[in-house]
């Protein structure tokens, strides 16, 4: 690992301010950010920690059920959390997925986000909870959705010198899954990670969310299945439509975990096998 | 580069330490304070050979900037035993002969103490696997299981 300088600034506006600097990186979790010092493919001059800044860890749910979840709260606590299981599951599960409960006690949610693997294990919860992103710089704050946060593999939105602070979930889904399609039972990387969301009104779908990882440059939402499925009642025809329109919306590559044909593919299996639990959960 | 004034308390001893930023906690743990029973396997925490608890959570500490760790409470290996009474943990794994080699010993016995001072009242299936984070070159994982297993039980009874 080559030596760096290290800051543990304990404001939003003193971190964002060395954050906007050139070959600087934030340290949250560490997870990700050491391992790559140490392969050198991460070089930074200068390291800063958000550990010490007050407020940006922890679940917090209001009245009307929506729930808010820090940057800086662990993966393990976001898995953990009696209200995100409740209420926004596939979140929950795909928090669990990650590494080993060693590498979850230490990474965090908002660093699994701004790594912006397309990947990421809690990245297709929060998009099928549609999630809202609070972002905060020296000169303010802004919220953008999640499906907005990506341009590419590593790539946010995210100009020098912002930080996301933390994720906002609206609106509670009555019924949600994630399946992550791996070899290992732990310690896997996600070969695709498929999500799903509805709640039922009198049997009937309502509000369909679908989100796919791993299967484009960045995560994305399987509209066109979602509104297939928006206002009927769920039909094994039905499914199968809406499987083949996720798979549609994919864009998967052939890389050393598997090729672009079995991941589009296991889209559409995976679509089924997600929409149909939620469903049965809602 | 500068380094920086980080204060461990580590198995109930307070050490004042100089560090540098690059550091891991592992290796502040082996190189500076001289605490060899924590191992680096892998280095990228595939392994979980180098696990300690930081502030009662299983962490792999190849993983952790030294200098974070200023302020918190670590546990290593050598921290377990008390009044040379070794934890249940430790001897159900001498018991049970849940090792070989010994190399990937400590970090299963610190990830097991963490995962029974949660909840002792796991299943097989459970631990397994909770422990899916630390590797094992030698056994085929039985022995190591059967040790967490009998420790589990030691403690339910004793609690």
């Amino acid at each position: 690992m080559r030596n760096f300088e290290f800051f543990e600034p304990t404001t939003l506006a003193e971190a964002s301010r060395l954050f906007a600097q050139e070959h600087t990186q934030l340290l949250a979790g560490g997870t990700d950010l050491v391992i790559g010092m140490k392969a050198l493919t991460e070089a930074p001059q200068s390291v800063i920690s958000l550990q010490k800044i007050p407020g940006l860890a922890g679940v917090t749910t209001e009245s009307d059920n929506s729930i808010s979840v820090g940057a800086m709260t662990k993966v393990r606590a976001v898995e953990l959390s009696a209200d995100i299981q409740q209420h926004h599951t596939a979140l929950a599960e795909g928090a669990a997925e990650i590494g080993s409960i060693q590498i979850r006690n230490l990474a965090t949610i908002g660093g699994n986000i701004a790594h912006a693997s397309p990947a990421a294990d809690t990245v297709a919860g929060l998009l099928v909870a549609d999630a809202q992103v609070d972002i905060a710089s020296a000169d303010g704050e802004r919220t953008v959705s999640i499906d907005e946060l990506f341009t590419g593999p590593g790539q946010t939105v995210l100009a020098p010198g912002e930080i996301i602070t933390r994720f906002r979930l609206p609106s509670p889904a009555s019924g949600s899954h994630y399946i992550k399609h791996k070899i290992r039972e732990v310690m896997d990387l996600a070969f695709i990670g498929v999500a799903a969301a509805v709640n039922l009104n009198d049997g009937v779908i309502t509000d369909a969310r679908i989100g796919l990882a791993a299967v484009a440059p960045t995560p994305i939402r399987a509209t066109e299945a979602e509104n297939l499925l928006n206002g009927n009642q769920l039909t094994a025809e039905l499914l199968a439509q809406a499987g083949e329109a996720a798979a549609a919306a994919a864009s998967p590559i052939s890389d050393l975990r598997c090729s672009a044909e079995h991941r589009s593919e296991m889209v559409n299996v995976l679509t089924r096998r997600t929409v149909q639990e939620a469903v049965n959960r809602a | 580069m500068a380094k920086h004034h980080v204060n461990l308390k580590v198995n109930g001893d307070e050490h004042d330490l100089l560090v540098e930023p690059r550091k891991t906690l592992l290796a502040v743990l082996r190189d500076t304070i001289g605490l060899t029973g924590t191992k680096e396997g892998c280095s990228t925490g595939d392994c979980g050979a180098c696990t300690v608890i930081v502030d009662g959570e299983a962490v792999t500490s190849c993983m952790v900037l030294g200098v974070t760790a200023s302020g918190k409470e670590i546990t290593t290996i050598e921290g377990l035993a008390g009044d040379g009474e070794l934890h249940p943990v430790q001897q159900a794994f001498i018991n049970t002969g849940g090792y070989q080699c010994g190399f990937c010993t400590p970090g299963f016995i610190m990830a097991s103490k963490a995962l029974l001072d949660e909840n002792p009242n796991r299943s097989e299936e459970e631990f397994r696997h909770a422990l899916g984070g630390n590797i094992c070159r030698c056994t085929g994982y039985t022995k190591i299981l059967e040790a967490v297993l009998k420790a589990a039980e030691e403690i339910r009874t004793t609690a």
